[in-house]
């Protein structure tokens, strides 16, 4: 039962093999470890490729005996997308988280170049979600949930000829990163020789193209026969129904056509029962072994040495992640200080011409400041003018005055009639009112100098004409 | 039928759409429960035949160092727990011969193998340990080799081309034998445990219990568990792990009545009531080593191997490698650490 491997590799560590001389006990070690693993539950995770309505929910649903998700798709989606959804299912002591993923969408577009790239995507995410969680600091991978995709079903078209090419160029994309385990869906539809011939036909095209399917593994002597001749049943043709007929006098599940019943749990009717015992009863915990350490590993070391990590230097000599890590650190910093310097020299420069643009506008206000000044000046000279002139006047008027008083009372003494008339015009000439608009001439008002200026000057001039009316 | 049920379950589940390729996975949303529902057989609980398989065929690794003064048994009682001449007992040291200036780590393996289960057992001894007259900072070079062995862990794990399987030589348990004096731990004791019961599991017991009457026993039980919980020492298992309240009440049971186990080792065999059985005989009877009435070998035996010995290797993987880990890329300012230690200094004792 044991392997020689083991042996092998325990004897080049210089190990002594002992005898025991009596019952130890730790041949319930796997006791224990299955024990610890049942109560943290079991995760598995299937991932179902096919075209619409090719019977990928309907298998499901058979395979684990129970309706999962009763939503029909439509065929006119614009992209392939991925539908997970997770249930807990129980059997005897045994808690299984499972994971089933769904391509909605997948061969309905007209041009189906960019099928496979989402689902690809999807899968490098899942791996990505646990690396980081293994890179972490403070990690806790004992109780993370696993989404990685353990297995693949691929569901191939019941035609009859062979692969279509959609199908082998998704399935050459996710060789290498996933369990593939392909499937003839509707196998009701291929009678019996056909699809042997299919069959046939489907694993040489597979073989010749290079696509690396899931074999079962041959490596444990108990299940090695039974894994072997199964591997020379893919693909598995199968047929999935939910409805139950009643056969003989027990109820099993069944399509009904005019021509007869197609029993799904009939080996001789379909490949049903073998892809459920692949697939679940012997080979689950080999699906996510190689998962984990195949198809994560691969990504994992293709992912770390993108980022440019390498175990050996150049010379070929070991190189630590650090040594690594440091020079990348160093040449990141570089680049750093490089660009800071950059964006300091434009930082500068834009400073400089912002100063430029402000002493330009400086000097342009100055230049306004001054020719309004000017303005103000001549305002203000002129104003003088306006002032003398006005004073002038009001000498003059004064003169007047006295001299027309003068005479008035000269007059007044001769004839008394005429103060009624000299009253009337007093009257009508209700007194002289000079008026003189006292004027502040501010240096710094330009503008509303003027203003106050001009109409100073109008005011002036209402004035000079009244005085010049009388 | 089954349908309708299923159907309100299936309406609470959600489910995640990626819209658009190079967007964030998809998460499964919570999971809903379908459970014993289910009709028919469908064969998951075969997962766990699968699973014993699996490990059955690559085998187990287990280290378990052994602390102790000199002549305290610690040899005896490890060949006694497996059955077999796993460590070679040194006859003490001559006057001629150099008294080791520091302590010692020798690591012997072995493979044993049982009812198909395949170990690789490593015993790693500690001669020298509290044998000095100045035995101060003599648990320093066992905490530097534990810390070199999560090291060598650390560097395995951090490879780009990882191997399949690491080899695991870190010390999964660690036995200190406190001598039967009868009154108290000792200083040195204390400092021991004080300082590795953080890196690693430790297990105290009492050595050559056939020294010490029931009651004393006892008393000596008493006091030693107070002084341990006085000082903050978490000898495995520890409080702080218990998973749920089924280990913890058993747990509790053994953490607070039966450890430290007070053990008696012996590989010689004596004839009692008409059968074999491994024992010490002495002027006024044979002490039986795996009679419960006599010491508590049997305890420590079924504990350690039969029922926590994979507990014991997940307590080690999952919290004190972890911490060690956190704690060294943190120190590394997140990078995984540098090749510079030299190789650890053990002997193989072939």
């Amino acid at each position: 039962m044991a392997s020689s491997e083991v042996a092998r590799q325990l004897q080049n560590d210089n190990c002594r093999p002992l005898s025991l001389s009596g019952h130890v006990g730790f041949d319930s070690l796997p006791d224990q470890l299955v024990n610890k693993s049942v109560n943290q539950g079991f995760c598995f995770n299937i991932l179902c490729i096919g075209e619409t309505g090719i019977g990928k929910s309907t298998l499901i649903d058979t395979l684990f005996n129970t309706s999962f998700d009763d939503r029909v798709s439509t065929h006119f989606q614009p992209n392939v997308r991925l539908r997970a959804q997770t249930y807990e299912l129980q059997e005897s002591n045994v808690r299984l988280k499972l994971t089933i993923v769904n391509t909605v969408g997948f061969g309905d577009q007209i041009n189906k170049e960019d099928s496979y790239q989402p689902i690809v995507d999807y899968i490098d995410a899942q791996f990505e979600a646990y690396l980081q969680e293994e890179l972490k600091i403070k990690r806790s991978l004992y109780n993370y949930h696993d989404t990685r995709i353990h297995v693949c079903l691929y569901f191939i078209s019941p035609t009859g000829h062979s692969l279509k090419t959609l199908d082998l160029l998704t399935m050459k994309n996710l060789d290498s990163k996933v369990n593939i385990i392909p499937v003839i869906a509707k196998a009701d539809t291929i009678s019996k020789t056909e699809l042997q011939k299919f069959k046939i036909k489907l694993m040489s095209e597979l073989v010749s193209n290079g696509v690396q399917i899931y074999q079962f593994p041959t490596d444990d002597e108990t299940i090695s026969k039974i894994n072997a001749t199964m591997n020379g049943h893919l693909p598995f043709a199968v047929v999935g129904s939910m409805e139950e007929m009643k056969i003989g006098n027990k109820m099993v599940k069944a399509r009904q056509y005019p021509w007869g019943i197609v029993q799904v749990e009939n080996e001789n009717h379909c490949d049903f029962v073998k892809l459920r015992e692949m697939l679940i009863c012997t080979n689950m915990e080999d699906l996510r072994e190689q998962t984990h350490a195949r198809h994560y590993e691969l990504y994992r070391r293709c992912k770390l040495e993108e980022m440019g990590f390498r175990d050996t230097g150049p010379e070929n000599k070991p190189v630590s992640l650090q040594e690594t890590y440091e020079a990348k650190r160093h040449e990141f910093f570089g680049e750093l200080q490089r660009k800071e310097e950059e964006m300091r020299q434009m930082f500068v420069q834009r400073v400089k011409e912002k100063e430029a643009i402000l002493k330009e506008a400086e000097r342009e206000l100055q230049a306004k400041f001054e020719h309004l000044k000017r303005l103000h000046q001549e305002e203000r000279m002129k104003l003088e003018e306006k002032r003398k002139l006005l004073e002038d006047d009001m000498i003059a008027f004064n003169k007047r005055k006295a001299a027309t008083e003068l005479l008035q009372a000269q007059a007044f003494a001769s004839t008394p009639s005429v103060s009624l008339k000299k009253d009337k015009d007093r009257k009508k000439d209700p007194g002289f009112r000079l008026e003189l608009l006292c004027f502040d001439v501010r240096d710094h008002e330009i503008v509303n100098v003027q203003e106050q200026s001009e109409r100073e000057k109008l005011e002036r001039d209402r004035i000079s004409h009244r005085e010049f009316q009388k | 039928m089954f349908k309708g049920s299923a159907d309100n379950k299936i309406e609470a589940a959600m489910s995640e759409l990626v819209p658009e390729p190079r967007q964030k996975p998809a998460v499964p949303m919570k999971p809903v429960g379908i459970n014993s529902n289910l009709l028919g057989y469908i064969g998951i609980d075969t997962i766990i035949e699968q699973m014993r398989k699996k490990t059955m065929k690559t085998g187990f690794d287990f280290n378990i160092m052994v602390v102790g003064q000199s002549g305290l048994g610690k040899s005896t009682l490890v060949n006694t727990l497996f059955k077999s001449q796993v460590s070679r007992k040194s006859s003490g040291w001559n006057r001629e011969e150099k008294i080791p200036k520091t302590v010692e780590i020798k690591a012997i393996g072995h493979v044993i193998e049982e009812g198909g289960v395949k170990m690789k057992l490593t015993v790693i001894d500690t001669p020298g340990f509290g044998d000095q007259i100045n035995n101060e900072n003599c648990w320093e070079p066992i905490e530097k080799y534990i810390n070199e062995q999560y090291e060598k862990f650390l560097k395995e794990e951090v490879n780009i081309a990882r191997k399949k399987r690491i080899p695991d030589t870190r010390v999964h348990c660690c036995l200190y034998f406190i001598s039967p004096t009868g009154h108290s731990l000792r200083p040195l004791d204390l400092e021991f445990m004080k300082h590795l019961s953080k890196v690693v599991n430790i297990i105290p017991v009492i050595a050559k219990a056939d020294t010490m009457t029931l009651e004393e026993k006892t008393e000596f039980k008493q006091r030693v568990r107070k002084e341990l919980e006085v000082n903050g020492i978490e000898f495995y298992p520890q409080k702080e792990f218990d998973e749920d309240l089924e280990d913890k009440t058993e747990n509790d049971k053994i953490r607070q009545e039966s450890m430290p186990f007070a053990v008696v080792g012996s590989d010689k065999e004596y004839q009692v009531n008409g059968k074999r059985i491994l024992g010490r005989k002495t002027p006024w009877g044979v002490i039986e080593v795996e009679n419960l009435n006599h010491c508590e070998f049997a305890l420590l035996r079924d504990f350690v191997i039969r029922t926590h010995l994979q507990d014991l290797k997940e307590v080690t993987h999952n919290i004190h490698y972890e911490t060690y880990r956190a704690k060294r890329l943190n120190d590394n300012g997140g990078l995984p650490p540098v090749t510079a230690e030299t190789e650890e200094n053990h002997e193989s004792n072939l």
